[in-house]
């Protein structure tokens, strides 16, 4: 019984010290996690979730201070992947932080626009071109549909735009929703 | 007529699910035919029983899980899994070893795991084995070939086996050990091969009877193969693994080892080539992985039938080798076009 | 004369249906009234419109300008007046809109001035390459890429092998049948044109075996052109997808495209049968794209066969000359039965990229709920590309786009193959297809998503040197002030005391 005890206590070590060396020879330097949270982050900067910006948001989860369901244009696809990444349970979007909207983007009426810089501003990605009296425009390529350019306006004159499919944007739908139910049916 | 699919192609072959069963089954009736004659009607019995108790069991999980019944029932898997797990397991077992074996492979081995195609275990396979932990006596109460018996049996009297149970009398006059058995104990007890190939139990190459099954189950693989049903990697793999083993084996040591030619027509082995381990939705999917799957199942049969516990070592194989099939298939990728270095 | 050939795994032998449209001669489609122009029919950039609504144009003037490298010019197919540019239904699977120019015909078909070159080797190989662009010539074998920028050997500097596709291996399609029949010299009017702009060592003409009275009009066609030593005929063996590009080079040549990589990469380039003639006509004889031929076919046509049409066509007009037998609104092919998609208006417009109508496919796909996969690999046998399909069926319906791509996803063809052998009718090209433009669409969003995330950072480190460089400012106004205020006290410490101003007054 000595010897076996020897034995297995013997076996346990050895490979107790595989299993270290492993551990620092074979280590993979991975994202921090703010890094990878901010990854999945859709990086609106819009501030629904409290924070200024994306970043804060991520790294106050990586922390853990708050859930991961603050985010509304993120959507429910983006607490999906934070779920996922961070071996959470999934919880739907906070209906206080907003609503799952389709993707829009900020246009200036150029009618009503009086130069005032205020929209500039306050625009957290540099998204709107113009100076002092000089007509204000959006750079559609840019805007992230983050609406924080409505409230400085002082004559209103930004309208959130819906973006529309187009033959190069329209995507294929889902085969899977063809699924054998019951009277093949949707599920 | 409006079109069927919102995407192309709109042509469709031929290849059909419920087309490929039918297929399998028609490959199976010279086998079967070779059963009755040389152990009596008592597998059929048991087939029906089987087919029957599957299909229902099928119904109710179906119905369970909320599934369309007619195209499931109609693709013809349950009834080719009752009856491979019918051929498998002697023909005199009693009613109720049929139908919690065949309950098994429906219910847990099948749907459990999500119904046709998501199994990653054949289901004829793990009811036998789960029959042969489970009541051993019963699973290794095999019938001897019918000229061999005192008392064949005719069907009305395997009907009454089957549901009404021997008479305690009967068993030893009526069962017997099959010949993969005979030749390993006999073995055991230091007897030559040779001339333990010389009693009554034995033909000309496997045991008497076996041999003939065995020939007429190769037969219908060949059906298969003609038809395109299965492709030739895992069956000559499988055969050729078991040949190599074997006759290395038996170069070295031909005193203790039966020749390659009982092990190939003995048992389950042509069973096993070319209806249980070319299961597509167990076997391996790659053509390069379904010959390392084939080889893999020759080589552990040959094993577990030599050194194992077990006479007989295709079942097991089978399953051991299913376990490996995820692993198999992520290392035997084909090359993509443009992959290679010109 | 015998080529050694190479093969491709898998593929199929598919009933070819291809006699119920070449039993005429191809026929033309008379003029519209009206014809619908969409901006954008090839791959690349949409073209810009260079005239305005009201305005006359005559068959073959430029109404619209390439737009970017990847764009080639649009002409008008017939003379009229322009009578609106706006968004009209276009052909597309997705059943959406794009800008248009419509032009109404005054049944003139008056043409603009043309010119024809009798000599293109008096020109250099970048004129020719130019004069194609600006005749608007693209792919006509379905694709629609440009096609000048596949005469363009650049740091290559000379090109193996020219390879013509004419083996259409997709069941029902005959147009490029009828026009090697009946054009076989205005092909090699084309083919001469592009080995001298390509300045290529040979030329391979690829048929598939059963079309043997093509075969023989280009046969007949080369021997009256001796000096064109280089080019021949290659006979391939009838199998389904050889016309696919990567197939034919492999069938032809044996050799694979690399990866990620270019045709050219290897020294060979690959132009559809049909685009040579095309070349053939804009060359010789001045005449930019501005019609094709295009197969009308299938059970419910009564009148099959191939029609030269002028773009812009509505494909009803096309469906009535033909004598269709369809109810409004039900769906028909645009393209072939593996490749095509379905449409179910028939006023859009024929394209540049629309080689054939199909009504009523003979056994066509039945079922549209099919069983799950029982993993036979059959998929993988059929595939020409040498893919799983069946993983990457599992990935796409589990959404795992990163295991999808890594599986090689973007390398599928999308030719059907798959499809067509699976015994339970997983329509597995759709979960391709979805799970590309998912990716696709997922890639764009990451990318939009990093840029917006480097501005934000930007500007939050302008605002922080603003911030820093006011602090900056600030201090140094503030150290400023603080030196004049102690060189102030200083000074009023250094000054003599001033006497008492009584005793000044008192001495006044």
């Amino acid at each position: 019984m000595f010897t076996a005890i020897l034995a297995i206590t013997l076996l346990a070590l050895i490979l107790g010290l595989v299993l270290g060396f492993a551990a620092i020879r074979f280590k993979v330097q991975g994202d921090p996690i703010a890094d990878q949270i901010d990854k999945i982050l859709p990086q609106t900067q819009c501030g629904q979730c409290s924070f200024a910006g994306c970043r804060p948001y991520a790294e106050a989860i990586a922390a853990g201070e708050v859930d991961i369901n603050r985010c509304p244009p993120g959507g429910e696809a983006t607490i999906h992947a934070l779920a996922d990444l961070l071996e959470v349970e999934f919880k739907p979007l906070d209906e206080e932080c907003g609503v799952e909207k389709p993707k829009v983007l900020a246009v200036i009426d150029e009618e009503r626009c009086i130069g005032c810089t205020l929209c500039i501003q306050a625009c957290p990605v540099d998204a709107i071109l113009g100076a002092a009296k000089h007509m204000h425009t959006v750079i559609a390529s840019e805007c992230t549909g983050c609406e924080l350019c409505l409230p400085p306006c002082p004559v209103d004159c930004i309208d959130m735009v819906e973006t529309k499919t187009n033959p190069n944007t329209w995507r294929w739908p889902d085969p899977a929703h063809i699924d054998l139910k019951r009277g093949g049916e949707k599920p | 007529m409006p079109l069927s699919r919102l995407s192309s192609p709109f042509l469709a072959g031929t290849n059909r699910v419920t087309l490929q069963m039918l297929q399998l089954l028609a490959a199976l009736i010279p086998a079967i035919i070779a059963i009755v004659y040389f152990f009596g009607p008592s597998v059929l019995i048991t087939m029906i029983l089987a087919v029957v108790v599957a299909l229902i069991a099928e119904a109710l999980m179906l119905w369970l899980r909320n599934r369309p019944l007619k195209p499931f029932l109609t693709d013809g898997s349950a009834i080719v899994t009752a009856v491979l797990l019918a051929i498998a397991i002697p023909p005199l077992a009693p009613w109720w070893l049929t139908v919690i074996g065949t309950l098994f492979a429906i219910i847990f081995a099948k749907h459990l795991y999500g119904g046709l195609g998501y199994n990653p275990f054949n289901p004829a396979m793990i009811a036998y084995v789960l029959l042969l932990i489970s009541f051993p006596l019963e699973m290794t109460t095999w019938l001897p070939v019918a000229s061999l018996s005192e008392q064949p049996l005719n069907i009305s009297s395997a009907f009454q086996f089957i549901f009404n149970g021997p008479l305690a009398s009967s068993i030893d006059a009526v069962s017997g050990a099959t010949p993969l058995d005979a030749m390993k104990t006999q073995i055991g007890l230091q007897q030559i091969p040779t001339n333990i190939a010389q009693q009554p139990l034995f033909g000309f190459w496997g045991g008497k009877g076996w041999e003939w099954i065995n020939i007429w189950l190769a037969v219908g693989g060949l059906f298969l193969l003609y038809r395109r049903v299965i492709t030739w990697h895992i069956p000559v793999a499988m055969l050729a693994g078991l040949t190599a083993i074997s006759l290395m084996t038996w170069f070295i040591a031909p005193e203790t080892t039966a020749s390659p030619l009982f092990h190939l027509f003995s048992g389950g082995t042509m069973l096993g080539a070319f209806f249980i381990a070319t299961d597509p939705i167990t076997a391996s999917t790659t053509l390069k992985g379904k010959l390392v799957f084939g080889v893999g199942v020759g080589l552990l049969t040959y094993i577990i039938r030599v050194w194992g516990g077990y006479p007989d070592g295709v079942a097991f194989a089978v399953l051991i080798m299913n376990m490996l099939v995820p692993l198999i298939d992520y290392y035997t990728q084909p090359k993509v076009y443009g992959a290679l270095k010109q | 004369m015998k080529q050694k050939l190479g093969s491709f795994p898998g593929g199929l032998k598919l009933n070819g249906h291809k006699k119920r449209s070449t039993q005429l001669a191809i026929r033309k489609m008379p003029l519209s009234k009206k014809l619908i122009l969409p901006l954008q029919q090839h791959i690349g950039e949409a073209s810009t419109p260079i005239v305005a609504v009201g305005d006359k144009v005559l068959k073959g003037q430029k109404i619209a300008r390439a737009e970017g490298h990847v764009s080639v010019p649009l002409h008008a197919p017939s003379s009229g007046i322009i009578t609106a540019i706006d968004e009209q239904p276009i052909p597309h699977p997705s059943g959406l809109t794009a800008l248009c120019i419509s032009i109404e015909t005054d049944g003139q078909d008056e043409w603009i001035k043309r010119r024809p070159i009798a000599d293109f080797t008096a020109l250099s190989a970048h004129e020719i390459r130019q004069l194609i662009r600006e005749a608007g010539i693209v792919g006509l074998g379905g694709a629609g890429f440009p096609s000048f920028i596949k005469l363009n050997p650049s740091v290559h500097h000379t090109v193996e092998t020219l390879i013509i596709n004419g083996v259409e291996c997709e069941p029902y399609i005959s147009c490029d049948d009828m026009i090697m029949r009946e054009r076989a010299d205005g092909i090699l009017d084309g083919i001469e044109i592009m080995c001298f702009a390509l300045r290529v060592k040979e030329c391979l003409i690829a048929i598939e075996d059963n079309k043997s009275e093509a075969i023989s009009a280009i046969e007949l066609a080369l021997s009256s052109r001796p000096h064109l030593q280089n080019t021949k005929v290659v006979i391939i063996p009838t199998r389904y997808p050889a016309g696919s590009e990567k197939q034919l080079i492999q069938v032809v040549t044996g050799k694979q495209v690399p990866t990620r990589g270019l045709p050219i990469d290897i020294g060979i380039v690959s132009h559809n049968i049909g685009t040579s003639y095309a070349i053939g006509r804009a060359i010789k004889h001045g005449e930019p794209l501005i019609s094709r031929i295009v197969t009308v076919t299938g059970r419910e046509v009564k009148h099959a066969g191939n029609f030269e049409t002028l773009f812009g066509t509505p494909m009803h007009e096309l469906l009535s000359f033909c004598g269709t037998e369809r109810q409004a609104d039900e769906p028909f092919i645009l393209g072939g039965p593996m490749m095509g998609y379905n449409l179910s208006g028939d006023h859009l417009p024929v394209t540049k990229t629309a080689n054939c109508i199909l009504v009523g496919v003979d056994d066509g796909a039945k079922s549209s709920t099919p069983l799950p996969c029982i993993r036979c690999g059959e998929c993988a046998v059929a595939c020409p590309v040498s893919l799983l399909p069946q993983q990457l069926y599992w990935f796409s319906r589990a959404k795992d786009l990163d295991k999808v791509s890594e599986y090689n996803l973007f390398d599928c063809i999308e030719c059907g193959c798959c499809s067509y052998v699976c015994p339970s009718e997983i329509p597995l090209v759709h979960y391709f297809r979805f799970a590309k433009t998912e990716i696709m669409n997922q890639q764009q969003e990451h990318a939009k998503a990093d840029l917006a995330r480097i501005r934000h950072e930007n500007r939050l480190e302008r605002l922080q040197l603003e911030q820093q460089e006011k602090d900056l400012r600030q201090q140094q106004r503030k150290a400023a002030l603080a030196a004049t205020q102690a060189a102030k006290v200083k000074k009023a410490a250094e000054l003599p005391v001033e006497p008492l101003a009584t005793d000044s007054q008192e001495s006044q």
